[in-house]
């Protein structure tokens, strides 16, 4: 339904995300680290 | 005919620790939520910043175990990035920043009649939406909403013209609204300009 609120949709799909940033995403995602303790949960990062 | 992995099943994946599955979750979706931020904030670089904040926020609520809303992933993204890019307007207080530089020519700080056009064309499209959702709604919830919203009559008005007490009136008025955002979270749409 949100094509409607545009007319110039087709020409925005066609833009991604660089992949630098989804290199980075990808790091991120691997090294957080949960770690959860009774009610408590923490994060953290691997290198 | 091509296979694809459904989005509930990656997350499940990922939740039980297999990278890959948010590789093809950010990828799949990439050109679809980098186009949504794109059409409100107007601004590759910004775009991507949000983009990113985005997919963090995803990949810590998806490994913190608080992901509830299998099924439904999409949406769900496109909400966090629509918080997002309001947090981002919010901060700046959508005010132009003029910072002295030769660049920040006078004229681009002047009104645009097309970017009026065109919030105008949004503006005409959203009513139109929200008129047929309205539609969608059981009709005494039609009733008070139109009276309330199109007409500007007070809920005592609404009382006396539908016979009801003012309480009923408050209660379709209450659900209309529930039933209203639940239509509008089913369909992925953003009602903002």
């Amino acid at each position: 339904m949100e094509h409607l609120y545009t007319k110039n949709d087709q020409e925005k799909k066609q833009l991604k995300t660089s992949p630098d940033k989804i290199r980075f995403l990808l790091n991120y995602s691997k090294s957080l680290h949960i770690t959860k303790t009774g009610e408590m949960t923490f994060e953290g990062h691997l290198n | 005919m091509e296979l694809q992995i459904k989005d509930s099943q990656l997350v499940r994946q990922y939740i039980n620790g297999d990278e890959r599955a948010i590789e093809m979750l950010i990828h799949r979706h990439n050109a679809r939520l980098t186009g949504f931020i794109y059409s409100k904030v107007g601004d590759r670089e910004l775009t991507e910043d949000i983009f990113q904040d985005t997919f963090m926020k995803v990949i810590r609520t998806l490994k913190r175990g608080a992901y509830n809303e299998e099924g439904k992933f999409l949406p769900w993204v496109m909400r966090i990035a629509h918080n997002l890019i309001i947090d981002h307007f919010r901060k700046n207080n959508r005010m132009p920043m003029y910072d002295g530089m030769e660049s920040n020519h006078v004229f681009s700080l002047m009104g645009d009649e097309q970017l009026n056009a065109e919030k105008q064309l949004i503006k005409e499209q959203i009513d139109h939406d929200l008129a047929r959702m309205i539609k969608q709604l059981p009709e005494d919830q039609q009733e008070v909403l139109q009276m309330r919203l199109y007409k500007d009559m007070s809920f005592k008005e609404i009382s006396n013209n539908t016979g009801v007490s003012i309480n009923t009136a408050l209660g379709r008025m209450r659900y209309a609204l529930i039933n209203l955002r639940k239509l509008v979270e089913a369909n992925s749409i953003v009602l903002t300009n």
